[in-house]
C-alpha cells in the first residue's frame, strides 16, 4: 500500500493514562497535517513505564488500530516517546582546538567538537536517549550559535545530554516491536511535547514547558534558543487521585471521578465547610466529603510538585531567563485554577496547552493531552526533512535510536 | 415558665420570687440544716425519722409517713420513703404553697430521699412552683445496691423535676486526704450543697446582662443524661479571670474531665459593674476550648455586691459517668500557671479505681520463667498505657502506597513523593 519511504509520520506515546497514537502527514512544505489519532486507555503502565506488558500491548494495538482507521493509512514505523522516572537531562562541554593553518573554523571542526562533547562516561545501564547541541564558545567567546567562517584557536561547545537506563527504555520499545512496528526512533516526551508547545520565539524568550501527565511530569528549559535542562519527576495526576483516595477514604475510581468533578487547584475561602454528597449505592447511604478537604489535598500536591520543579530550574539559575513564561500541558493542564497556582508558584506569566508551534491544527486536537504525540510526529517530520534533503537540519539533535534497535 | 428579668438592680435575690429549700431525708435535712446556719432562707425538712428531724435547727420541719414508720426512718427502701410521701401528699402540696421556685436537695440511694424526693417533686410541681433537684449521689464503699437505687431514684426525680444536678459523692474523696474525719467529709458534701444552691439562686436572680433563666437552666439540665455537675466559683484580685479558670479546673465535681465529657454546659459569670468584656472572653473561651462539642449556654449578670469579685457557676452535663475516660487533650494541656498539675490526680484516682473495683482471683501455678515473662509483660503494658496519656502520635507514619504499591517509589530530596503531600506537611484535615 504505502512505500517505506512514505510520507506519514507516526508518533506513539505510551502514557500512565492512555496511549496515544498520532498521525501526521508530510505536505508539500514538509510540515506536518495531523491527519489522524488514535487512543486507548492505558492499564499496563505506571509513573510512564510498562508494568504489565500484556494490558500495554493490547491497548497500544487499539490505540495504533484506531489511528489507522481515522487516517487511513497502515501504520509501519512509529517515533516512540519515552518517559520515566530514570530519564535525566545535563550539559557537558566538549573542547577542540582548531588545527588549520589559518583558524579558520570549518565544518569537520564542528563535527569534532560535538563529537568531542558526546564523548561521556556514563555507567554501563545508562544510554543516551538524545545530545541536543547548545551554543559554541569560539576563544571563550560565548554564545555563537554557528561558529563556520569565524576564526580562533580553540572551540568549545555545551550539549544538552538526555540519558536514561537501557533496560527499561528497552522495556516499551520491546511492546512496540512486539506488535510487528519499526521505532524509528526514540523521543523523550518532555522535548516531544516542548517541540509542539513553543513557537522559535518563545525559544529565543526563553520558556519553562511542563508536561504533567497521569504518571510522569516532564519538564524542559528553553533558554537563547537552545534546550538548557530537562527533567523528569514521576508525580502525576495519578498521584493526585491516591492522595484523594488515601485522604478522602474512598476508593482509587471513586477518588479519580471526584478529581474530574470537583478538583481545582485552588483553595477558595467560598467553599470553606461545603459538603459534596456522594451518590451511594441503592440502599446505602450516601457518603459525605469535604469540598475544602478535596481541594486542599489536590493544591498541595500540585503546588509542591510545582516548587520542586521551580527548585531544580532556580538551583541552574535558570528562573531569569524564562521570559515567555511557563507553558503547562499534559492532562493535569485540565485541572482548574492550576493556571493561578503555576503563575504564583513561580512568579511568571502561566499558559495552558496551546500547541502554537504546529500550523493547522484543528481545534479538536489541540488539547494538552495530546502535545506529546503531536510534539513526536513534529520531530519525526523534522528527522524526516533532515532525511530527505541530505542532513541539511541537523541542528537539532541526533538519536541513538540505531543503539536501541539492536 | 421563666423567671422575669426585670430585677431591682440593688438586691442579691428577687424579692419577687419565693424560694422554698426543701432537704428530704437524712442527707438532705443535714444539708438544710448546716445551710440555715450560714444563711437566711425559708428553709423546710422533710424525714421519716423523727429523731433525725429533731437534731435539725431548720424552724419548718415536717415528718412524713408517720402512720408507716412510727417516725422511724425508712430503713434504707425507696420504696417504704415513696409510700410515706404518698401518704402525706397534701401536706407536702401545702408546704410547698405560695413558693415560686423548690430546691429539692436529697441524698440518692438511702429510703426517704430516694422515694420521697420525686413525690414532693411532683406535689411542688403541681402548687405550681418550679422544681430544682440537687441529688446527692453515694460513695462507692456504700455499695451496688446503694447505687443501683440511686440511679433508679434520680431517673425518677428527673421525671418529676424541671431539672436535676448531681453531685457525686466519690469525686469528694479528692478534696480530702486520709486524716480527714468523716464529719468533715460530710460538712464538705453539704456546703457542696449550700454553694450549689446559692450558685444557681444568684445565676436566676442576678441582673442579666446576658440573661439565663430557668428554661436555659432545664436545657441543660434534662433529657437522659446519667449526670450533671455543678461547679461554683469565685475569685478576687487582678487577675480574677485567670485564678476562676484554674479553679474551676481543679475543682472536685468536675476535674476538667467532665467539661470535656459534656454534652451541655451552661456557663454563668456574676459580677459587679466592674466586669470587663477581656474577662468574659478569657473564661469564655477557656471553658469552650474544654468542650468544643457540648451546647453551651452561657449568662453574664452584674451584681453590685459582687464588685471587685468574679463568681463563675457552671453546669455540666455529660451522656456517661463512669468509668471516665481518660482524655488526653486534657493531660497535655499547657498551663500557664499549673501549679495544680492535673496528670497526677487523675492518675491517681486511676490507681484509686482500679484497687477498689479489682477481683483477685487466686493466682495458678507458674514457673519462675512464665512468672517474669507475665510480671515484664504487665507492667510493660501498664507503662505503656499510661505514657499514651502525654506522649504525642510519633512521627513515623506507615502510609499505604495504594496504587504504587508496585512500582519504585519516587524520592526527591529525601521525600518519598508517593505518600499524599497533607501527609508529609502534616497538614491536618478534620
Amino acid at each position: 500500500m504505502f512505500s517505506a519511504q512514505s510520507n506519514v509520520i507516526v508518533g506513539l506515546e505510551i502514557g500512565t493514562s492512555k496511549v496515544c497514537a498520532v498521525v501526521g502527514e508530510i505536505g508539500a512544505g514538509g510540515a506536518p497535517n495531523i491527519i489522524g489519532v488514535g487512543q486507548a486507555r492505558s492499564r499496563g503502565v505506571r509513573k510512564g513505564e510498562i508494568s504489565e506488558p500484556e494490558l500495554a500491548e493490547e491497548d497500544i494495538r487499539n490505540a495504533i488500530v484506531e489511528a489507522e482507521q481515522m487516517a487511513n493509512v497502515e501504520i509501519r514505523n512509529v517515533y516512540l516517546g519515552v518517559t520515566g522516572n530514570h530519564v535525566r537531562g545535563f550539559n557537558n562541554r566538549g573542547v577542540h582546538p582548531v588545527v588549520s593553518a589559518d583558524r579558520e573554523i570549518t565544518d569537520e571542526d564542528v563535527q569534532d567538537v560535538i563529537k568531542n562533547a558526546k564523548a561521556i562516561n556514563l555507567p554501563p545501564e545508562s544510554g543516551i536517549i538524545h545530545t541536543i547541541r547548545q551554543l559554541f564558545y569560539v576563544d571563550g567567546h560565548h554564545g555563537i550559535p554557528n561558529p563556520v567562517g569565524m576564526f580562533g584557536a580553540r572551540m568549545e561547545v555545551d550539549v544538552h545530554v538526555v540519558q536514561g537506563n537501557v533496560n527499561r527504555l528497552k522495556n516499551s520499545i520491546r511492546a512496540v516491536k512486539s506488535l510487528h512496528l519499526e521505532v524509528d526512533e526514540i523521543i523523550f516526551n518532555g522535548l516531544a511535547s516542548s517541540l509542539a508547545m513553543l513557537t522559535n520565539e518563545q525559544k529565543e524568550l526563553g520558556a519553562l514547558v511542563i508536561d504533567m501527565g497521569g504518571g510522569t511530569t516532564e519538564y524542559c528549559v528553553y533558554a537563547d534558543g537552545v534546550i538548557k535542562h530537562t527533567g523528569v519527576l514521576a508525580v502525576g495526576g495519578d498521584h493526585i487521585s491516591n492522595d484523594l483516595a488515601y485522604g478522602l477514604k474512598v476508593p482509587l475510581g471513586r477518588a479519580e471521578q471526584l478529581k474530574f468533578d470537583h478538583g481545582s487547584a485552588l483553595v477558595e475561602e467560598s467553599i470553606r465547610g461545603r459538603q459534596i454528597e456522594l451518590p451511594g449505592e441503592v440502599g446505602l447511604p450516601a457518603k459525605t466529603i469535604n469540598l475544602e478537604h478535596l481541594r486542599r489535598i489536590i493544591s498541595l500536591r500540585l503546588a509542591e510538585t510545582f516548587l520542586l520543579i521551580e527548585q531544580e530550574i532556580a538551583e541552574r539559575g535558570l528562573l531569569d531567563y524564562l521570559r515567555a513564561g511557563v507553558f503547562l500541558c499534559g492532562g493535569c493542564a485540565r485541572v482548574p485554577g492550576i493556571q493561578r497556582l503555576l503563575e504564583n508558584t513561580f512568579m511568571l506569566t502561566a499558559q495552558l496547552g496551546k500547541m502554537s508551534a504546529i500550523s493547522g491544527l484543528s481545534p479538536a486536537l489541540d488539547q494538552p493531552e495530546f502535545a506529546t504525540g503531536i510534539g513526536l510526529v513534529k520531530i519525526g517530520s523534522l528527522q524526516h526533512k533532515r532525511k530527505t534533503t541530505g542532513g541539511f537540519a541537523e541542528n537539532i539533535k541526533k538519536s541513538i535510536a540505531e543503539f536501541f534497535r539492536r | 415558665m421563666t423567671i422575669s428579668d426585670n430585677h431591682k438592680p440593688d438586691s442579691v435575690l428577687n424579692k419577687d420570687i419565693v424560694i422554698r429549700i426543701v432537704g428530704v431525708g437524712g442527707a438532705g435535712c443535714n444539708a438544710v440544716n448546716s445551710m440555715a446556719r450560714e444563711e437566711s432562707g425559708d428553709y423546710v425538712a422533710i424525714n421519716t425519722d423523727s429523731q433525725a428531724l429533731d437534731q435539725c435547727a431548720v424552724p419548718k420541719k415536717a415528718l412524713i409517713g408517720f402512720k408507716r414508720t412510727r417516725g422511724l426512718s425508712a430503713g434504707g427502701d425507696p420504696e417504704v420513703g415513696r409510700a410515706a410521701a404518698e401518704d402525706d401528699l397534701d401536706g407536702l402540696r401545702a408546704l410547698c404553697l405560695g413558693a415560686d421556685l423548690v430546691f429539692i436537695l436529697a441524698g440518692m440511694g438511702g429510703g426517704t430521699g430516694t422515694g420521697a424526693a420525686p413525690v414532693l417533686a411532683r406535689a411542688a410541681k403541681e402548687s405550681g412552683a418550679l422544681v430544682l433537684a440537687l441529688a446527692a449521689l453515694p460513695f462507692d464503699f456504700e455499695g451496688g445496691r446503694r447505687q443501683r437505687q440511686a440511679q433508679m431514684g434520680l431517673q425518677q426525680l428527673k421525671a418529676e423535676a424541671d431539672a436535676v444536678i448531681c453531685l457525686p459523692n466519690q469525686k469528694l474523696l479528692k478534696l480530702i486526704d486520709s486524716k480527714s474525719s468523716a464529719v468533715e467529709c460530710f460538712q464538705i458534701s453539704d456546703g457542696l450543697f449550700a454553694q450549689g444552691v446559692r450558685g444557681i439562686r444568684r445565676m436566676l436572680s442576678g441582673v442579666g446582662l446576658i440573661n439565663v433563666d430557668l428554661a436555659a437552666l432545664r436545657s441543660v439540665t434534662r433529657d437522659l443524661h446519667s449526670e450533671s455537675s455543678f461547679a461554683t466559683v469565685e475569685a478576687a484580685g487582678e487577675k480574677r479571670a485567670d485564678l476562676i479558670l484554674e479553679k474551676l479546673l481543679a475543682y472536685p465535681l468536675l476535674d476538667g474531665r467532665v467539661l470535656d465529657e459534656s454534652d451541655s454546659v451552661l456557663v454563668s459569670i456574676v459580677s459587679g459593674p466592674d466586669l470587663t468584656m477581656a474577662e468574659v472572653d478569657r473564661v469564655m473561651g477557656q471553658i469552650n476550648r474544654h468542650c468544643e462539642e457540648a451546647h453551651l449556654v452561657f449568662g453574664a449578670a452584674i451584681d453590685p455586691a459582687y464588685s471587685d469579685r468574679l463568681s463563675v457557676t457552671l453546669i455540666a452535663s455529660g451522656g456517661h459517668s463512669e468509668p471516665v475516660k481518660l482524655s488526653s487533650s486534657m493531660a497535655i494541656e499547657p498551663r500557664e500557671r499549673g501549679e495544680v498539675s492535673v496528670a497526677p490526680e487523675l492518675l491517681e484516682q486511676q490507681a484509686v479505681v482500679r484497687t477498689s473495683s479489682r477481683f483477685v482471683a487466686p493466682p495458678p501455678a507458674l514457673t519462675p520463667e512464665r512468672r517474669d515473662q507475665l510480671i515484664s509483660r504487665q507492667t510493660g503494658g501498664r507503662r505503656k498505657k499510661n505514657k499514651s496519656k502525654f506522649q504525642k502520635e510519633l512521627p513515623l507514619e506507615i502510609v499505604s502506597r495504594g496504587r504504587f504499591e508496585k512500582s519504585e517509589p519516587t524520592i526527591r530530596h529525601g521525600e518519598d513523593l508517593d505518600v499524599p503531600t497533607y501527609v508529609r506537611r502534616h497538614v491536618v484535615l478534620n
